[in-house]
This record gives structure tokens, C-alpha cells and sequence, in this order.
């Protein structure tokens, strides 16, 4: 079916307003936050209820059209890159959160909700959403769901695999189906499991159930400056040996540092080699504890200030630096590649010298900010596009720096997502086996692969063909892009 | 019975026996028991049972061999006890490595002394990939979450052989499809779980109970919506019912010098009758999965019910009901800040039939469902044990995709799977 029909059809079921296929508006839609990757779709859904979404991949699904669906499209991997011949289907219209029910601890929204919103809205009941990633502001809640996505808090908190508990869902055949809901363990397998986290390449989730949290009865946050990572991971080994769980432990190196400086004016302390963020949050009467364990480990690894916020204020300037850290490398870097690597926490001593010999042998300048006390790394790589050879030599560190992650046991991917960026690295960190044992749930969800193809898996599965389905050869296979199994 | 194929005896390094009464799965006997020791001695298991289409129960410590449905066909149990070794404990990272074999009691015993603890509660029975493949947690599932959120890696061996891993040895990591999570509670239908990689947490300075007894569902009620909205929050909400009256407790964990001002903050909250304690209830984390009816001939039925966490009440006001409802006693033991618990009903096969009907409309009206786990032959044979539930045509297809010669386990789980 050409998109002039298609265009046709959808314009009938979800009205004229919704459909986009002028190629100038379509073009607002070409990439995700993975801004070097950019693909204009064919056309341009605009989804106001679950009935468009349904009716959108249901004709998708009718003339084997491939579609990808997109929240704020924030995503740092590629996961919302459209595909040319598909159709787009964007969510960001549905954004009401249609109950806060504080008795069960529950809200139910819409995938378009923005995350920060949902919290700023259950705040004064007294609880909030806990997964934090760094977008929130912007992110949507189905872009999370998709994502799996962490944030700085998740290391005491769980990721949004932990938080979801409900999904009204659209299959790759445009049924609607429940996942869940207010209750735990619905009975049989955990699809609700399998679902989240897989990048939308088994549907389009359409109604999100999440946990609420209950806010907690005191929050203290203190900034400690280190003349070295190495003394700043000493204090967070200290930490963690001691038994304690922060609410969040955050690093940042010097030329982080420097960037966050130039951006947003933190005012960190001058001269520091490594700046750690530390909170504690929970009871009042034990957090008054901890903290002080906290700050006693700090000094005793060497650090040579320690503040201590002494309202939301201070704590939101402490925060500032870290949360606007990707951004503000633009101001010291003309281009620069996120990474999203974790590696088993004690390793960190040593990956970060790993690191900087990779970056003083090339030449290539690396600012690091991660998550310490988990252990995911997000090193940003800094480039100038502009410069013969550059971008290929961040690329090349880019990737060594994944392959010392996967060296220690750990992921090419925390919280980001594989997405298009990092299908590509997959075979390093899994076998074709593993590979393709995942893939037989992509067949079980879409067999015909239309949700989201060509995302996390760099060699797609051909699910094998149904009777009186397709003929002849796929397409795939006899371009040599796919094998069948 | 009959002579034991050399495909399986070469499987498993010879460790095959012709089964005995003791391994019949729910009235289903098996040909032979195979024990191997290895991922990959389980994966010769599998493509020789699956080359001559041998039907395959994996088995740890035979548990909770009595949940599920019986199996459609079954010739043989696969052990998994061999496979035991603790793989690595990397203390510093907070997270370890296990066969799946290896008995849950004994890897608590391996974390003793390490001031870090798998958030499973200790009393739980069996090994771990039996807890893994059934789903099964205790008290502190409230703060430190189900199995499926221990779980950060996992191997398994699939119908046909091949072997697969998911996850890894990090808490964070999204690179990929959760194979973990759709294991966990698939009572072995999509693969045989052989080695489990767990988060572990840090074992807290102090723990205090507080406890307060409920005269009715409308106490129990108020006393678990104060817990539950308490910001002293409880590591584990527990209650326990006679059908009338009973307790709930909550446990606080936290700093030595501060848990015991949280756990009076929290006394405090739930008002008069409260107390606190250094030591917890009697029953406290004495499942009644464990105390279930082991004894075949037992009149008593075990179910595992789910909720949302507001309809505690309605759910223990609706169990003492079952008695002049359908003439049934029923106790009940739960964590209703979670929304699971077990409830025993004791009576006549019809009048418990009966009762399971009636707690399944509950159960559903509250959002949940109720799963009976063991009973007697003659409850069985009146009911589905499972239930109802939504999405079925996705678990087929998964299933069907995992294991298209209807291997593992057939039968044994949901609608049929």
C-alpha cells in the first residue's frame, strides 16, 4: 500500500488534524535525543486516545507497514528513530494523568504524561514517582516504560521495571490487551516484565498503572570535593562497604566539572579533581544518622570541602550541575557522544584510569559523570565534527570504552537503551544464542517485526513464515540482512 | 519403566535412574530421573529428550512440585540438585552468582557473616531456581521487591538445548530483552533455570516488630492503611488471621540508634495496643505455603491470593465470611502492603470448591486473582487451579515460540500451557 492511501485511511479513522505527511512537518520528527541519527517517516501519526493507536497499528499491521511510536522523544539511543517507510506514532498528545489513588498507592496516566509532572501532581498527597531520569522534565512516562529507564535515585529506588505494575497495551496486531494493573503477580507469565524495557519493538503501551512513593520525612544532600577520582571512589567504596543505601551518590571529574561551571554557574568547589553528591533520605531520626556516617567517610577519604545543602534551594543547585552535565559539555565541546556503560562498581578505579589512557593515547578529550554507587558510567566523549578524523577517533574511544565495561562483566547499556546507537555492540556483550533466545520473544509478540524494527538487535530473526502468509523469498533474506533460523 | 536410552545416560554423565513412586508429579509417573551437573550436561538433557520427544519436568527439591496443573505427559524429572555451586559472591559489588540447585537455606547460610542478605525472607524452603521458576518471596518483598527484582541475571537452557543468558552481574543494565523476568514464575514451561545471578542488600544495624492486634477486617484495615502511609516506612507489612480476629505486625529496619525511635513513631500511629518488640511474632515469615497441607490426604487447600493493597479488609472480612457462606474455616497470612497472601481452607471438596469461587470474585473485584497452590485430589479434579487470566493468546504464543514440541513441562501452567 502506498502512503498516499495508508495516508487516506488513517485520516478517515483518527480525523485530518492528526495525520501528518507534509514533509517539512514530518521533519520535526527525524530524530530522537540521539540528534546524529536522523530519518524523516512517511508519515506522521498524532494520537489523541488508545482507539487512534489501535486503529493506527492495526493498518500498519493490515499492509505490513513498519511503525515506531514516540513519546517526548528525549531518548539517547536512537530508540524513537522513525523509519522511512513507516509511520510515526506519536503520543505526546496523551498526556492526562487519569487517577491518583493514594489508598493503593497507585496512579494510572496516559503514555504521554511527563514524568516530573506526574510527581509535581501526587506531591502534595504526600507521595511522588520515583524513577528520576536526568529528562524528566520533558520525558514521558511511555518513553520510560520503553526505555526502562533509571535515573539518579534508582540505585535505592529500582528503575521503571520496579514502578510499573499496569499497562493498557497495543499489540503488533492492534489488539488492546491488559498487562497487570493495581495488583501484583497477574496470573501467568510475567509479560508485563518482558514488555518493559523492549525499546517498543512488542507494541505500544497506551495506559501506564505505576507505584506511587510515599515522600520521605527528611532529605539531606551534601556536596564533597576530592583532588582525585581515585580519593572520591575510596569514600564511595567506604559508604557502600558500611552498609548504607543513598538515596543517590553521583561523580563527576574535572572537565565535568568545568562544564557544568561554564553552563550553569554550580559554583562547585575550585580545584576539585572529582566532586561527589551524596543523599539520604527516609525516617528524619535515621537519616540524621546516616548522614553523619556519610559525611565522616567523606572526610576521612579526603575530602577537602564537604557542604551541606541547607534547604531545597542548596540542594537543587547541588543537583543543577549534575542534572544539566550533558548538556553543558556543548559549552566546552562542539559535538560529543554519550555513553551509557556499567561496569561492577568496584571496578571503577580502575576503568577510569583505563579511560584516561584511552583518552590521553588518542588525543581524545573524555569528561566523566556516573551513577557511582551502581556503577554506571557515563562517559561523554568530546569532538569536533568539523575536524577531519575527529569524529571517527570518538567513535573508536567510544567503543573501546564499551568493550572495557563488557571486559569487567558489566552492560554497554544502564539506563539509555540499546536502541539503534548500540545494536551494533550487542554481539560483544551476547551470544547468538542469547541473541536469538531473545528474539523468539520479539516472534511470540511480532512475528512480522513492524513495532520498531532494526532497534536492539543488530541481525534481525525471521520468525518463520505462517501458512498461506507471504510468498517467496523475504525480502531481508534475500538481500542477505537477515538469516532465517 | 524400561531400559534408559543411551542419548540421556551420555547427557548426564551416566546420572540417570529409573524413577520411583516419590518422583510421580501429581499422579503422573515418570520413565526416569536425570540428574545432571552442569549447564551443559542440562543442555544434552534437553536436545536428547527433545530428539525423542521426551516429556521433561524440571525438579529442585520437589517443594512445590504439587502447584500447577498435573502434566499432560512426562517421562522424565529433570533434578536439578547437582547443580549447587555457589558461583561467586563479589561482596563489594552486592550482588552473587548460584547454580540453581543449590537450597536457599544454604545460601543464607553462605551470606552469614557477610553483613549482606538476598532479600528472599530465610524461612522460604527449597532451592533457588524452585523459588525462581514459582516466584515465591517472603516479608521483605515490600522493601526489597518480588524475585523477578533480585534477579539481575540469569542462564537457562531452552526446550531444544540451546543454552541462553540474560541480564549479567550488574543491578543496572537494560541491554536487551529481560529473559529473567519471563522465567520467573513460569514453573519451568519455557526453560530450565541453571544458574541465577541475585543483587544482594546490606544487612541493617537494628530491626524492631511493632504489633497490634485487630479485633475485625475494619482494625486490620486501619492499622495497614497507617503502615502503609507511615514515613517511617516498614521494611515488611505482615498479618496474620484467624478468619475474625489476628495481628499485624510491621518490621522497621534501619540505623542502631535510630530504630528504635522509628518503630515507637510507628506504635505510635497505629494508637492504642500497639507494642514493640526486639523479636518478631511467632509467626512471623512462617509461610503457610510452608505449613500447607503436605499430607495427601489432608482435607485442607492452600491458594495464594493477590489484591490491591486498600481492599486488605474487604479480602479478610470476605474469608471469615466462607464459614457460614460455605461452611469452610479459612486462616489467612499475607503482606497486604504488597497484596499477596495465602489463605488454608479447611472442609468438604464441594463446600472449599465453593469457598475458592467465592474468593476468587473477591479477588477479583479488589483487582486480583486467587491461585489455589495445593489440594487434596478431590478439589482438584472440581477446578482450575489456576484461574482465570488476561493476555492468554500472548502467553501462548511465547510458549508455543519457546518450546513449539510442547516439552517442558506440558501442561502444567496457565490455561493449559
Amino acid at each position: 500500500m502506498d502512503t498516499d492511501v495508508l495516508a487516506r485511511r488513517l485520516r478517515t479513522l483518527v480525523g485530518d488534524h492528526a495525520v501528518i505527511t507534509d514533509r517539512q512537518q514530518l521533519r520535526t520528527y527525524e530524530c530522537d535525543g540521539l540528534t546524529h541519527y536522523k530519518v524523516v517517516p512517511a508519515l506522521v501519526v498524532l494520537a489523541e486516545c488508545t482507539a487512534h493507536v489501535a486503529a493506527a497499528v492495526t493498518e500498519c499491521a493490515r499492509a505490513g507497514i513498519p511503525f515506531v511510536a514516540r513519546g517526548s522523544g528525549t531518548g539517547l539511543s536512537g530508540g524513537a528513530l522513525p523509519h522511512a517507510d513507516g509511520v510515526l506514532i506519536v503520543l505526546s498528545r496523551m498526556r492526562q494523568i487519569l487517577e491518583v489513588d493514594r489508598a493503593n498507592q497507585r496512579a494510572v496516566v496516559e503514555p504521554g504524561v511527563i514524568n516530573l509532572q506526574l510527581s509535581d501532581t501526587t506531591r502534595p498527597e504526600g507521595y511522588y514517582y520515583a524513577p528520576d531520569p536526568s529528562s524528566q522534565q520533558v520525558c514521558s512516562i511511555g518513553g520510560n516504560v520503553a526505555e526502562n529507564s533509571g535515573g539518579a535515585h534508582c540505585l535505592k529506588y529500582g528503575f521503571t521495571t520496579n514502578h510499573v505494575t499496569g499497562l493498557e497495551f497495543v499489540t503488533p496486531q492492534g489488539e488492546v490487551v491488559e498487562l497487570g494493573g493495581k495488583a501484583p503477580d497477574p496470573t501467568g507469565y510475567d509479560l508485563l516484565g518482558a514488555v518493559v524495557g523492549s525499546e517498543g519493538t512488542l507494541g505500544v503501551a497506551t495506559r501506564v498503572t505505576v507505584r506511587l512513593t510515599r515522600t520521605p520525612e527528611d532529605v539531606s544532600t551534601l556536596l564533597a570535593a576530592f583532588a582525585s577520582t581515585d580519593q572520591a571512589g575510596a569514600a564511595v567504596s567506604a559508604i557502600i562497604g558500611a552498609g548504607v543505601i543513598p538515596a543517590a551518590i553521583e561523580m563527576m571529574d574535572a572537565l565535568a566539572i568545568e562544564a557544568a561551571e561554564a553552563a550553569v554557574h554550580c559554583d562547585y568547589p575550585a580545584g576539585a579533581g572529582a566532586v561527589l553528591i551524596v543523599e539520604i533520605d527516609g525516617p528524619a531520626v535515621d537519616v540524621r544518622h546516616v548522614f553523619a556516617e556519610v559525611e565522616r567517610h567523606c572526610r576521612e577519604a579526603d575530602a577537602f570541602e564537604i557542604r551541606i545543602a541547607q534547604d531545597d534551594a542548596e540542594r537543587a543547585l547541588f543537583w543543577k550541575g549534575r542534572k544539566s552535565a550533558f548538556a553543558a559539555v556543548g559549552r566546552i565541546s562542539p559535538d560529543y557522544i554519550v555513553q551509557d556503560g556499567v561496569i561492577p562498581r568496584t571496578a571503577l578505579p580502575e576503568v577510569l584510569r583505563r579511560i584516561a589512557d584511552l583518552s590521553t593515547e588518542s588525543g581524545v578529550r573524555v569528561a566523566n559523570v556516573f551513577h557511582a554507587g551502581d556503577g554506571n558510567l557515563h562517559p561523554l566523549v568530546l569532538f569536533d565534527e568539523s575536524k577531519p578524523g575527529e569524529g571517527e577517533r570518538a567513535e573508536e574511544v567510544s567503543g573501546a570504552i564499551l568493550d572495557l565495561c563488557i571486559e569487567h562483566g558489566g552492560s554497554i547499556t544502564g539506563e539509555h537503551g540499546v536502541g539503534s546507537d548500540k545494536a551494533k555492540f550487542m554481539p560483544r556483550m551476547f551470544t547468538d544464542d542469547d541473541l536469538d533466545t531473545m528474539q523468539l520473544v520479539r516472534c511470540a509478540f511480532d512475528p512480522e517485526s513492524i513495532s520498531n524494527p532494526g532497534k536492539i538487535f543488530p541481525t534481525p530473526r525471521l520468525c518463520g513464515e505462517r501458512p498461506g502468509r507471504h510468498q517467496g523469498v523475504h525480502p531481508l533474506a534475500e538481500s542477505g540482512v537477515a538469516e532465517v533460523f | 519403566m524400561g531400559v534408559v536410552p543411551d542419548a540421556l545416560l551420555r547427557a548426564c554423565d551416566g546420572h540417570v535412574t529409573e524413577a520411583s513412586d516419590d518422583d510421580t508429579v501429581l499422579g503422573m509417573a515418570p520413565r526416569w530421573v536425570a540428574s545432571p551437573a552442569t549447564t551443559a550436561e542440562v543442555s544434552a538433557v534437553m536436545s536428547a529428550a527433545s530428539a525423542s520427544g521426551l516429556a521433561v519436568v524440571p525438579r529442585g527439591s520437589g517443594t512445590k512440585l504439587r502447584w500447577g496443573n498435573a502434566p499432560r505427559r512426562l517421562d522424565v524429572v529433570l533434578d536439578t540438585t547437582r547443580l549447587d555451586r555457589l558461583v561467586e559472591h563479589a561482596a563489594g559489588d552486592l550482588i552473587l552468582v548460584t547454580g540453581a540447585g543449590r537450597p536457599l537455606a544454604t545460601l543464607q547460610e553462605d551470606l552469614a557473616g557477610s553483613a549482606q542478605r538476598l532479600g528472599i525472607d530465610p524461612t522460604r524452603s527449597g532451592t533457588i531456581g524452585g523459588t525462581v521458576a514459582t516466584g515465591t518471596s517472603g516479608p521483605m518483598r515490600l522493601r526489597h521487591g518480588a524475585v523477578r527484582d533480585l534477579v539481575i541475571g540469569m542462564t537457562l537452557v531452552r526446550a531444544d538445548g540451546v543454552v541462553a543468558k540474560s541480564g549479567g552481574k550488574v543491578v543496572k543494565n537494560v541491554a536487551g530483552y529481560d529473559l529473567a523476568k519471563l522465567l520467573t514464575g513460569s514453573f519451568g514451561t519455557l526453560g530450565v533455570i541453571t544458574e541465577v545471578a541475585f543483587r544482594l542488600h546490606p544487612v541493617p544495624g537494628e530491626r524492631r516488630w511493632v504489633t497490634v492486634s485487630v479485633d475485625g477486617p475494619d482494625a486490620a484495615q486501619d492499622a495497614v492503611q497507617s503502615l502503609v502511609h507511615s514515613q517511617q516506612v516498614p521494611v515488611a507489612v505482615e498479618v496474620d488471621w484467624d478468619g475474625a480476629t489476628g495481628t499485624v505486625a510491621a518490621l522497621l529496619e534501619g540505623h542502631a540508634e535510630a530504630t528504635e525511635e522509628c518503630a515507637a513513631t510507628v506504635a505510635q500511629e497505629l494508637g492504642d495496643g500497639a507494642h514493640v518488640s526486639g523479636s518478631a511474632p511467632p509467626w512471623w515469615g512462617e509461610d503457610l505455603e510452608r505449613e500447607g497441607p503436605r499430607d495427601r490426604g489432608s482435607g485442607r487447600t492452600l491458594v495464594r491470593v493477590t489484591h490491591e493493597i486498600a481492599g486488605a479488609g474487604r479480602l479478610l472480612r470476605a474469608t471469615g465470611d466462607l464459614r457460614e457462606r460455605c461452611g469452610v474455616l479459612a486462616s489467612y497470612r499475607g503482606s497486604p502492603a504488597v497484596g499477596v497472601g495465602c489463605a488454608v481452607l479447611d472442609g468438604e471438596a464441594t463446600t472449599v470448591v465453593a469457598a475458592v469461587d467465592h474468593l476468587r470474585a473477591t479477588a477479583a473485584a479488589l483487582g486480583g486473582a486467587v491461585v489455589v497452590l495445593e489440594a487434596p485430589d478431590a478439589v482438584r479434579d472440581r477446578l482450575d487451579v489456576w484461574g482465570p487470566a488476561t493476555a492468554l493468546d500472548l502467553m501462548r504464543s511465547v510458549k508455543q515460540r519457546f518450546d513449539p514440541g510442547g516439552v517442558l513441562a506440558p501442561g502444567r501452567f496457565v490455561g493449559g500451557i
